[in-house]
């Protein structure tokens, strides 16, 4: 049995991608909690997830045996710090190595938003040591590799509780995961992706038969590339603007979506043959690359091949940028950081830009309410700052999300690669999940849950009981009935022996043997006098004959001395002279054969038939 | 369970494993000591080879003119050994042993034990699977490409073959002959087949389990010896192989031995030793770096016979550290392999197959090598060969790392014929495979220095001994060589392997029987099953239960279920019943003694009072005299005779199965 409770994950509003990922699922008497995601929409104690939920007191290790995190994305990895030092959890924390190296990062990047636009106490959040010392307890996993998972306290390892990570695709690094306890296990998918993209490969599982798959479902209806329409819209919106003398500002954070859209604008200048210039912002830029420069394993097999002569991360259209190039005339594009416009390089550049209709600003990402970014997005065009003037926006205002999500018939796709039992969907919006829920369920026949958020799901297994049994057994059951034939089920008849925690499965002479047990014999010997007026003489072959005309399946022998045995009854003529007109069977058998026995005797007393069939 | 020994070299392993009926290749090493017999192949025209004289069998039948005119195109003799003037050939594993094509599986260790597979996989039927790491396929890809490349670029029409003909070859001198087997000869495999054969790789990780045929489980666990480079454990639900080959407890670059899944295994098969057990890895690295300053201030420079990958990227560290420590900074170090660059750049892609110190340094981010910043700022100086861009860069004194290490082909060769007749030069052979003066027998007599520095860090005897007396393995499997002290040491007893029982061995081309006999399968009961078992209990904590079910088989894995409820078979559906009667569970199986006052009192319970009993030397006889029926009980046996009435029988039967215990 499987048990999850849920914790809030999930969209709330519309469109953008709001919500967190927290999940914990207790499974073979594990409790384990798969990603530990921040709600990015809440500037107070519900961004984080509610920890008293799993326990009112004391620390979290005795309630948890490990956190798996999918990927890097912040609502998937962003409160781990605070659940792990200001909660307190000692346990292994599992992620890939791109996620391990990236995760801190990111988190740094939203704590110095956080702590220093709003000057939120240290109290309230983690600290930069925090963490450092959150990223201390984690153990990165290689693809494919199976862990054994190593349960706090426990010295030796657990062989009990099993994890596995898979290929997914929706970011660097990003990872499917396979958890294992016993014969029971789980796959939770995380964000994926089943088509491959401009620098990704496609998520991939091999067909591990999990009780329960959870699947995101954030494009639960829509089908086929969307993401595809979305590059298209994205670059023609850059083109136009370019085309009418334009300045292009995108506001990311280093890491993540801003490589996948410097492959973009790379290829997309390269083809155009366009000659206004690419910038991003120094600092952290060349650093950035260096990552997917280095983790260039976990990229498409397209970047992989070509690497060695031309690394896909170094940009020869993408250069560098200079505070002094904001007032350069004609159009550019400029990468800055930070991603939510509330400081830095990238609101500085936005001030000069904002007045002039022609120029435009693409939001790829999420802001936070507070921030610039987010009251652009949200239609404000007359912005206040802390001097008290007002900038009036002019300029083109996009939001994009380019995040590789599987659309429906990729989830149809995962799910048929890894044929689970039960299938869950999450992370998507409530009429799209119960829509694509129906569809499973009437395609691939297996129950499909779609719970709301902070609901508990049960769900029931039933696992097979693993036995040994002896290969003389298997052996010669199979000699028994000779070679596999499909449309004949092999019987196996054997005794099952309990002892201890073993379960073992042997012949039931080895099982007397082995428990010391004296097999009781059991025989029974009967006679049967018929009446029968026929010579004596070929007595024998006439119930010979008759018997093997009624009896098809079972072998009939004339012994030498006049016997007849079926199987291992015997039946013989005894007592009968010439004259008499009845005749005297002594019928014997052990009591294995019991039923043959008895049929036997049914069959005698009813005495042998005048003629003999032909 | 049956081991196939395709090469007795125990550093070129190429076993094959039968075991439950699944066919395992371990590793398919090509021999390429074979090429020493042969003629290096310049890079430009060599005056001096081309002078060397023939050679002929001095007992030659002078009637075969033919014969002999061929053999002097063929021979050729150098500082007093005989060449063989043809492309070099390598030396494939036993082909006869068994039929290749049937192989299900090949298990590849490290990217040195890949280089063979072309040949099993494209020339024999080959119709199964490979695993192995991804460092190995993309590393091992290289060392096959960079061994085509060398023999491809110098076109030779010319291909000897006189010399190998049974007749001929018995002529020829014992050097020649020696450990060379002519039927095992092939000429190196084109691109076309590498791309072939490693398209057929699947790449695993370490602790990956893999299933085959739901037979056997496979893992790879890090050997610790270069990326990627992994030993191999072969199980089943009760039996556990493990294959350690090139194994490595040194801290160098790689991951480091995995060594805890591999305890316990029922046979442990333990080949890839150091192959200069007598040599420290550590001071060969000083002795490499003093012998290189020595040369390098007299004005001489260095060449470094290596393959594109493994060994050097220690010696690129250790060799910038020495170079910075001892002021030459500005010393020219070249790196001149067609693969070169490509070896360079996958080594630092790498990171989650290197120690915990590489592996940290892509998290700052920064490259696991230091090769890659010195390659950036031109200290390392990185050229596909000597052709083109090279010659307007090349200053001398300087450090030249080229291949192949064999110095039969490869741009080593060319600066073997420049610097060969000057004192000053040394060149120094590091890779441990080679033995360096059969590589440098052709290019005898030689002014310059030659030195041998073998860096070897894979398992010493002594390590190894400890490993096996610490994995505790019931059976120890060994190439032969390991349990007798080198031919060169004779004395040296330590240089031995140990094992108890006394471990078993192996050559090239036996075929042994391994002792594993087994005795369990595992199956699976469903809920359903299990749930209508009758356990019976023995004793405290044992118990038994008959079951009787259908076993399905799928992919190897049994499955006992519950037997179909027969439908209750109507008038003229005979056919049927009799179908299913071999679905019937047994008569319960009965064990046990009859207590016969306990059984007489049953009887009389029953309504069976006329009883009489009477003790006989075996037990008692019980006499029903109405009923002409007598019961014979003995220790482990009842017989009941009666005369025809079934419905008394039936009654006895009952109770007598009352007062005995059963499953």
């Amino acid at each position: 049995m499987i048990l999850f409770l849920l914790f809030m994950w999930w969209p709330t509003g519309a469109g953008q991608d709001v919500g967190r990922s927290c999940i914990l699922v207790s499974i073979g008497g594990k409790n384990i909690m798969l990603d530990c995601g921040m709600h990015m929409g809440y500037n107070d104690e519900r961004r984080f997830p509610d920890f008293t939920y799993i326990t009112q007191s004391g620390t979290l290790n005795d309630h948890l045996d490990c956190v798996i995190i999918s990927h890097f994305h912040l609502d998937h990895c962003g409160c781990l710090p605070y659940m792990t030092e200001m909660v307190g959890y000692d346990g292994p924390i599992y992620m890939t190595h791109p996620t391990k190296a990236i995760c801190p990062i990111l988190l740094e990047d939203y704590r110095k938003i956080t702590v220093d636009r709003k000057g939120e106490s240290q109290a309230t959040f983690f600290t930069s040591q925090m963490i450092k010392d959150c990223m201390k307890k984690v153990v990165p996993v290689n693809l494919h590799q199976t862990v054994q998972v190593v349960i706090l306290n426990i010295p030796q390892v657990d062989d009990e509780l099993e994890i596995k990570a898979y290929y997914a695709g929706h970011v660097l690094g990003a990872a499917m995961f396979l958890i294992k306890v016993g014969s029971e296990s789980v796959v939770y998918t995380g964000d994926y992706n089943m088509t491959p993209d401009r620098h990704l490969g496609a998520a991939w599982i091999d067909k591990c038969r999990p009780d329960l798959l959870i699947t995101e479902s954030t494009y639960a209806t829509t089908i086929r590339d969307s993401k595809r329409c979305r590059e298209r819209d994205f670059l023609k919106k850059v083109h136009e603007t370019i085309e009418k003398g334009g300045k292009v500002l995108i506001p990311v954070f280093a890491l993540g979506r801003a490589q996948e859209l410097c492959i973009l604008l790379e290829t997309f200048w390269e083809r155009m043959n366009i000659k206004a210039p690419i910038y991003f912002s120094t600092g952290l830029t060349e650093k950035a690359n260096n990552y997917y420069r280095l983790f260039i394993t976990w990229t498409n097999q397209k970047i992989r091949k070509t690497f060695v002569k031309r690394n896909m991360f170094e940009f020869k259209h993408i250069k560098a940028f200079d505070r002094s190039y904001i007032d350069n005339p004609g159009p550019m594009v400029v990468f800055a950081t930070p991603g939510m416009l509330h400081a830095g390089l990238s609101l500085q550049v936005f001030k000069k830009w904002a007045p002039d209709s022609k120029n435009m600003v693409i939001m790829p990402g999420y802001c936070v309410a507070g921030t610039v970014g987010h009251k652009i997005l949200n239609g404000i065009r007359k912005i206040e700052f802390e001097n008290k003037k007002v900038l009036e926006v002019r300029m083109a205002v996009e939001y994009m999300s380019f995040s590789a999500h599987a659309d429906a018939q990729g989830i149809m796709q995962l799910i048929r690669y890894c044929e689970p039992r039960n299938v869950m969907l999450v992370h998507g919006e409530g009429q799209k999940m119960d829509f694509l829920s129906k569809k499973i369920t009437q395609e691939f026949g297996v129950q499909c849950f779609f719970p709301a958020n902070g609901e508990t799901v049960t769900i029931e297994t039933n696992p097979n009981i693993p036995v040994d049994a002896s290969l003389n057994l298997l052996k010669r059951e199979a000699s028994l009935t000779g070679p596999p034939d499909p449309k004949r089920p092999r019987v196996l008849h054997g005794a099952l022996i309990m002892k201890e925690n073993s379960l073992r499965l042997v012949s039931p002479s080895q099982a007397m043997r082995e428990l010391g047990l004296k097999e009781h014999e059991i025989r029974f010997t009967s006679t049967v006098t018929i009446h029968d007026p026929q010579p004596s003489q070929g007595t024998v072959e006439r119930l010979c004959t008759h018997l093997k005309g009624t009896l098809k399946d079972h072998s009939i022998q004339h012994m030498p001395d006049g016997s007849i045995m079926i199987d291992s009854v015997l039946i013989k003529v005894s007592g009968s002279s010439e004259e008499e007109e009845t005749k005297d069977f002594l019928v014997s058998w052990p009591y294995e054969d019991e039923d043959l026995g008895s049929q036997l005797m049914t069959l005698l007393r009813k005495g042998l038939p005048r003629t003999v069939e032909a | 369970m049956k081991l196939y020994c395709l090469s007795g070299h125990p550093n070129l392993p190429c076993l094959v494993l039968k075991f439950k009926s699944v066919t395992v290749m371990l590793d398919c090493s090509l021999d390429l000591t074979t090429t020493f017999s042969f003629l290096p192949l310049p890079l430009v025209h060599s005056a001096r080879l081309a002078k060397l004289p023939s050679w002929v069998p001095k007992d030659a039948d002078a009637s075969d003119q033919d014969t002999l005119k061929t053999l002097k195109k063929e021979l050729k003799e150098c500082a007093g050994r005989v060449f063989v003037d043809s492309p070099p050939e390598v030396g494939i594993p036993e082909g006869g042993l068994l039929d290749l094509s049937t192989v299900d599986v090949i298990l590849v260790s490290s990217f040195q034990c890949i280089l063979a597979l072309p040949y099993i996989t494209e020339y024999t039927g080959f119709n199964g699977m490979i695993y192995a790491t991804e460092p190995t396929a993309q590393m091992g890809r290289q060392l096959m490409e960079e061994l085509v490349h060398y023999t491809e670029r110098v076109p030779k029409t010319r291909t000897a073959s006189k010399w190998k003909e049974p007749a001929v070859f018995k002529t020829l001198p014992a050097q020649l002959r020696d450990g060379l087997n002519p039927a095992a000869l092939r000429d190196c495999y084109g691109l076309h087949d590498i791309n072939s054969a490693l398209s057929k790789v699947q790449l695993v990780g370490y602790a990956q389990k893999l299933d085959v045929f739901g037979a056997l489980q496979i893992m790879p666990l890090s050997s610790g010896y270069c990326i990627g480079s992994c030993n191999w454990l072969i199980q089943s639900h009760y039996e556990k192989i493990s294959y350690i080959s090139s194994s490595s407890v040194l801290t160098t670059h790689p991951q480091p031995m995995d060594q805890g899944p591999l305890q316990n295994t029922d046979v442990l098969i333990l080949a890839g030793l150091t192959q200069s057990p007598t040599a420290n890895p550590d001071s060969m690295l000083s002795e490499f770096c003093s012998h290189l300053a020595v040369t390098i201030k007299n004005g001489g420079s260095v060449l470094v016979p290596c393959y594109p990958s493994g060994v050097v990227y220690d010696l690129f560290e250790c060799l910038a550290v020495f170079l910075d420590s001892s002021g030459l900074m500005q010393l020219p170090v070249y790196f001149v392999s067609p693969m070169a660059d490509s070896s360079l750049a996958y080594s630092n892609i790498f990171a989650e197959w290197l120690c915990q110190s590489k592996q940290s340094k892509v998290y700052l981010p920064e490259a696991p090598f230091v090769h890659e910043e010195l390659k950036t700022i031109s200290r390392l100086k990185v050229f596909p060969s000597v052709h083109g861009d090279f010659s307007s860069e090349f200053k001398t004194p300087c450090v030249v790392f080229a291949g192949h290490p064999s110095l039969r082909f490869g741009d080593g060769v060319h600066f073997m014929e420049m610097w060969g007749q000057s004192k000053a030069n040394t060149v120094i052979f590091v890779e441990p495979d080679i033995p360096y003066l059969e590589a440098l027998a052709p290019f005898q007599p030689l002014a310059m220095k030659a030195v041998n520095c073998p860096i070897d860090t894979r398992l010493s005897f002594q390590q190894a001994n400890k490993i096996i007396s610490d994995l505790k393995p019931l059976h120890v499997v060994l190439p032969e060589n390991y349990i007798t002290p080198p031919p060169s040491l004779p004395q040296r007893s330590d240089l031995v392997l140990e094992a108890d029982p006394p471990p078993t061995t192996y050559q090239r081309g036996e075929v042994l029987s391994l002792p594993i006999k087994r005795m369990y399968e595992k199956i699976e009961i469903t809920p359903e099953l299990a749930s209508a078992l009758v356990p019976s209990e023995i004793r405290q904590g044992v118990a038994v239960a008959s079951v009787t079910g259908i076993l399905e088989a799928k992919d190897n894995n049994y499955v006992l279920q519950s037997v179909p409820k027969q439908p209750t078979a109507g008038p003229g559906q005979k056919r049927k019943r009799e179908d299913n009667a071999d679905f019937a569970p047994p008569k319960p199986h009965v064990w046990g003694a009859v207590q016969v006052e306990q059984f007489v009192q049953d009887l009389e319970k029953n309504g069976v009072t006329d009883v009489k009993v009477e003790d006989t030397p075996s037990g008692h006889i019980i006499h029903l005299q109405s009923e002409d029926t007598l019961i014979q009980i003995e220790d482990g046996s009842t017989h009941i005779f009666c005369e025809g009435n079934e419905e008394l029988r039936i009654k006895l039967r009952n109770i007598l199965l009352k007062c005995l215990s059963k499953f």
